[in-house]
């Protein structure tokens, strides 16, 4: 009895350290990463590695929305508009007021979680597609008010949109300024992107914890049968109420984060294409498993670059001449590779297991 | 009045071509469940097919009538997207018919993308010039104007959804089509060939698309390659606010959807006190989405599908 136990004991203990040898080796290649890419791909591609980070914030919330409760949300990027509008309203010469992050961020958070009830009270009736086409409204009102309200009153300065934004300022030091810590040099890209990182770890622990959580299996159990949850004791409205509220609230960080990244917002990052490519990131990835939305985010967002910067050389190396628009032929590309890897894939690169056993069985059952 | 009948006039015309682009949606979604997002880009794809035919007689110097050049252009752009929606269907939604419910919809993404881009390349991304072998002197009923384009709107999206009512109503097609919609598996039982109802039911939906885009061009004289997906989106509404996968429904969405937009960006500007202009119009249509359907979940004539156990 005690051997076979012993044995399992010290067979955990070593994978343990093996684990931990494995997040620290991890941890050091996160580190080093951006220092990495600067020196061999060069500055623009640590920015493309931030916005990737802000963009995983954004489908790590919305996998929330649609992953674990399985409301289809199309209109998502909507609530990163409020988080980045809050923070570039109370933190620009706009109005003249230039609150410290730590007081813009909650207040964005909450104000992102407001819209999230506010879109969540009236559609909790709906099902299926009723609500992503209703989700999928309230982002395109919200981007029209953005665009419209600088009459009478100018608040968001229309489709100009708002420059000049604070950076995160830490004891009066601003982050986007290249700074030297003990010889060595980090530009505002760096340590954005360590910044990022922290906030996206976090965000990748809260849903981990959640997703096991009594409140992860109520969003699950909804999301597999709203009535038989229902049946169960769980309250329905409120459950789905506090996803709504919960995924927004990562979108409004995102882009208060977005918006002092940029130094600059305006209505037009926050078209409903943009709401469609976090939803496939969330899709592509799998959706509910919180890995392999990270991995669908990394794919999407660092892709269309990839393509950006490879379709004119590829095509000069091959004809001789750049034949093809190099901007069309990369959004053809992207709209050819995710139908491919829908129909390679159907539940995602990286499905959660549950996921992929069901697929099994409802494969099995035709 | 005569601004009022001028709005329901125009809400007219716009609603009948949101009312055809809907019955596309409705009549997919009542199969399959799935949002066709690149419906919106077979419009569009018709409206440059048509262009470009329609360029082509015209510049050969033919002689032809200008309503026999429509009509052949129209013709041609209804055959190149149905061969287009047939292909899309066979290609990216049937091999995902059992897969995840939003896999099919990523892929529709995709097509949606996809052909915009393409669309793009082919006719370049400037706006283009629609000729207008149709008059556009305005008549006058009433006090409000209206032009031969817009009367030719009209009479046909009605001649048409009067033609698909009839057509799912009494033909053996339609019928095979409701038995589908009801219940896909018993309808196989019955001897229902399910893959070409479907397929019908793409290549149908695209035709109507198809002349849409023809109609929507002819009225603004002019055909762009992003001019489908907006479009694509409002028609979508119109079928969920009459209640998706109703034939009948999408076509009241429609007409209603065309004219609560008209009407509402006459006067929102009057009614707020010049807070709101006619910016809003879009704000105005989706908050109407949204009322009617707090208030009638499944849209105006959907059924009241009872909670599945």
């Amino acid at each position: 009895m005690i051997a076979p136990f012993a044995a399992r004991f010290k067979h955990w203990k070593r994978d343990r350290r093996a684990l931990w040898v494995g997040y620290a080796m991890i941890a050091v290649a996160l580190a080093v990463l951006p220092f990495l890419v600067d020196n061999t791909l060069g500055r623009t591609w640590v920015r493309v590695i931030d916005f990737a980070l802000i963009y995983a914030m954004l489908a790590l919330g919305l996998n929330i929305v649609v992953g674990f409760a399985g409301l289809l949300d199309l209109g998502y990027i909507a609530f990163y508009a409020v988080g980045a509008y809050t923070w570039a309203l109370l933190a620009s010469p706009q109005f003249g007021l230039h609150l410290p992050f730590w007081l813009i961020l909650p207040i964005g958070f909450v104000a992102a979680g407001f819209f999230g009830v506010l879109l969540g009270a009236p559609t909790l009736r709906l099902r299926g597609d009723y609500l992503a086409i209703v989700t999928l409204g309230f982002g395109e009102i919200v981007r029209i008010f953005l665009n419209n309200l600088d009459h009478p009153v100018n608040i968001t300065n229309g489709p100009i949109g708002i420059n000049l934004i604070d950076p995160v300022m830490i004891g009066g030091v601003s982050l986007t300024k290249t700074h030297e810590i003990l010889g060595i040099e980090f530009s505002g890209t760096h340590i954005y992107y360590y910044l990022l990182l922290l906030l996206v770890m976090a965000t990748i622990f809260v849903c981990v914890r959640l997703e096991d959580s009594r409140l992860g299996r109520a969003w699950i159990a909804i999301r597999e049968d709203e009535t038989a949850a229902q049946a169960m004791g769980i309250n329905t409205r409120n459950v789905k109420l506090l996803a709504f509220a919960m995924g927004a609230s990562f979108g409004g960080i995102a882009g208060g984060l977005f918006s002092s990244f940029q130094g600059f917002v305006s209505p037009e990052s926050f078209i409903l294409l943009e709401s469609i490519m976090v939803l496939c990131m969330v899709v592509l990835g799998g959706m509910g498993h919180v890995a392999g939305v990270v991995l669908g985010t990394f794919l999407l967002a660092v892709l269309p670059e990839v393509l950006r910067h490879g379709a004119s050389p590829v095509q000069q190396q091959l004809f001789g001449k750049v034949i093809l628009d190099p901007e069309s032929l990369r959004m053809m590309l992207f709209g050819l590779a995710l139908i491919l890897v829908m129909l390679l894939r159907p539940s995602g690169l990286w499905p959660s297991p549950i996921r992929r056993r069901e697929f099994a069985d409802a494969k099995a059952d035709s | 009045m005569d601004i009022f009948l001028q709005q329901v006039l125009n809400g007219l015309v716009l609603g009948s071509v949101y009312a055809l682009v809907a019955l596309g949606y409705t009549m997919v979604y009542g199969i399959l469940g799935l949002i066709n997002f690149a419906h919106g880009e077979v419009v569009m794809i018709g409206a440059m097919v048509a262009l470009t035919v329609m360029n082509a007689l015209l510049g050969a110097a033919v002689g032809l009538p200008p309503s026999l050049v429509l009509a052949l252009a129209t013709a041609t752009a209804i055959a190149v997207c149905m061969a287009l929606a047939f292909s899309i269907e066979r290609v990216a939604y049937r091999p995902l018919r059992r897969a995840p419910r939003l896999a099919p919809l990523i892929t529709a993404i995709g097509m949606s993308i996809l052909l915009q881009n393409l669309a793009m390349m082919i006719w370049g991304r400037q706006y283009r010039t629609f000729p207008s072998v149709i008059p556009v002197t305005p008549h006058s009923i009433g006090g409000a104007s209206i032009t031969d384009v817009q009367i030719v709107i009209i009479v046909v999206s009605a001649a048409i959804m009067a033609g698909l009512l009839l057509l799912v109503q009494y033909t053996r097609l339609g019928r095979a089509m409701r038995a589908t919609a009801e219940n896909p598996t018993v309808a196989g039982l019955m001897g229902v060939n399910i893959n070409r109802i479907i397929s019908a039911t793409f290549v149908i939906g695209a035709a109507l698309a198809a002349v849409a885009g023809v109609l929507v061009a002819a009225n603004y004289s002019i055909a762009h390659y992003s001019m489908g997906f907006m479009l694509g989106l409002k028609a979508f509404t119109a079928a969920v606010l009459g209640g998706i996968g109703n034939l009948a429904g999408a076509m009241l969405g429609g007409l209603l959807l065309g004219l609560i937009e008209s009407i509402g960006a006459g006067y929102i500007s009057d009614v707020s006190g010049g807070f709101f202009g006619s910016h809003y119009q879009d704000v105005f249509a989706f908050l109407v989405l949204v009322l009617v359907l707090v208030f009638r979940p499944t849209g105006i004539m959907g059924e009241r599908v009872a909670e599945r156990a």
